[in-house]
């Protein structure tokens, strides 16, 4: 199976994986800058999805996705390791042009699915497998009410402020992660020439601001309003 | 203003294949700046010739920048901390009076050390053999002015034709990648499929788009070649 068996064959299914993923951001994303306009159009979202069938048909897609972008990003870098070989240089020169974040993508991708941890524990846990177990796991909130939590969570003196600021580094490593992905995920699957080289790179730039930003705004309007009511 | 400088050279040595390495440094006096990278290596081994040591090992033949041969890993930079360079076309004036510099054989499984700095670079020769050629009978070679080809077109095979398979890419890649790999429009399907088999099965790496290959290529062969390769691969897998 050359999508396993060959090194192009494997860049272009992380490549599509994690593309699928962006668009998936790009959605959540959308979502969740309503709860900051109007929070009964937030709740009417959330009751829209929540438990519903293509919303759990969803959900499954997604932990696929990632699960294939994760396995297959482990699988890679230990080729890539062992293509290296043992023997390292010892003295390594800045390559120019070579950004930071393209280097370190793996280390990355640990950072955003180590917060993924803490994000699904925070919402996933406390409102889809909520209304799925009935309440078990909403802890004092209803599940239909997603703006009251969402509120509660991110504006409660001390935590809510903490818990905005390790929001705001996962951001951070998202956006670094993307601004390489998106435009080395349209390189590799063959969009690309020696005009588009920079564009490519901008529409990256572009296209991973765009993801991240809604998820920033949300979190810095409800570290705003926590701070004044501290 | 070029002058007479004293260095160190921290050279890797290495007496075969199966040895283990290790570094060494000597003291080089009176090496002339306009001197180049390779004569400044040779002044070095008549020195260690005539202190009856074993002179370094090295690759180098054209010493004008066509070949490839010169393959060395120069104060962390494949052929040197200038840029779109060989090692031949290095000069001494880029260093200055007391550096130290290290220099190091391409570190890459696909290119095990042989001697010192020379490395086996045949990993790209059986590429080449892979996929390298055109099938069938194409006759005599018609006249270029008979054939016109766009500028842009004429633009990037020239950008790809522009590679001498130094190595520079895969050595500078921490991928160990070889996606920079031009290719021919003849038969281009099946050289792809071919190459990229051959490429895999002799280890190299898979490619991340740090863009090092393109920013360390002696020849400035452009990163657009590797998405080139990656439509004409996935056009051919997919209509396979």
């Amino acid at each position: 199976m050359w999508l396993k068996d060959s090194s192009i064959g494997r860049k272009f299914v992380m490549s599509i994986s994690g593309l699928a993923l962006v668009f998936f951001l790009l959605f959540h994303g959308c979502m969740n800058l309503a709860v900051v306009f109007s929070e009964e159009a937030y709740n009417t979202i959330c009751r829209l999805l929540g438990a519903n069938w293509y919303a759990l048909v969803g959900t499954l897609g997604l932990a696929f996705l990632v699960l294939v972008h994760f396995s297959y990003a482990i699988y890679l870098t230990i080729q890539n390791r062992a293509a290296r070989g043992n023997d390292r240089y010892a003295v390594t020169g800045k390559k120019e042009g070579v950004e930071w974040e393209s280097e370190n993508m793996l280390v990355l991708g640990i950072i955003v699915i180590g917060f993924l941890v803490l994000h699904l524990y925070n919402f996933w846990f406390r409102m889809q497998l909520a209304e799925i177990t009935h309440g078990a796991t909403a802890g004092a909130f209803d599940p239909q009410d997603g703006a009251s939590y969402v509120i509660a969570l991110f504006t409660t003196p001390v935590s809510g402020q903490i818990y905005c600021v390790l929001y705001l580094i996962w951001l951070c490593a998202l956006w670094f992660h993307l601004r390489h992905g998106v435009w080395s995920a349209l390189h590799t699957i063959g969009w690309n020439n020696l005009v588009w080289m920079k564009r490519i790179k901008v529409i990256g730039v572009i296209v991973a601001s765009l993801a991240v930003a809604p998820f920033a705004i949300v979190v810095l309007y409800y570290l705003g309003m926590g701070i004044a009511m501290l | 203003m070029d002058q007479y400088i004293d260095i160190k050279v921290r050279v890797w040595r290495q007496a075969g294949p199966k040895a283990q390495g290790h570094f060494e440094t000597y003291d080089l006096k009176h090496v002339f700046q306009g001197a180049s990278f390779l004569e400044m290596i040779d002044i070095l081994n008549e020195q260690l010739v005539a202190e009856h040591k074993d002179p370094v090992t090295y690759d180098h033949d054209c010493r004008e920048g066509i070949c490839g041969m010169c393959s060395m890993y120069v104060n962390g930079h494949p052929h040197g901390p200038d840029s779109a360079i060989t090692t031949c076309q290095l000069h001494m004036r880029k260093f200055h009076d007391g550096e130290t510099i290290t220099v190091e054989p391409w570190r890459s499984r696909a290119f095990p050390v042989i001697k010192d700095l020379m490395v086996d670079r045949g990993a790209y020769d059986k590429i080449m053999q892979a996929g390298g050629f055109v099938s069938v009978n194409t006759g005599g070679v018609p006249d270029a002015n008979a054939i016109p080809i766009p500028k842009p077109v004429a633009d990037e095979a020239m950008d790809a034709a522009s590679c001498i398979g130094c190595g520079a890419c895969a050595a500078a890649c921490k991928n160990g990648s070889l996606a920079l790999l031009p290719q021919g429009k003849i038969e281009a399907a099946a050289r792809a499929k071919a190459m990229v088999a051959k490429m895999d099965e002799l280890g190299f790496g898979n490619c991340t788009n740090t863009g090092a290959c393109a920013a360390e290529c002696p020849k400035s062969v452009s990163l657009a070649n590797i998405a080139r390769l990656n439509r004409e691969f996935l056009c051919a897998k997919f209509q396979d």
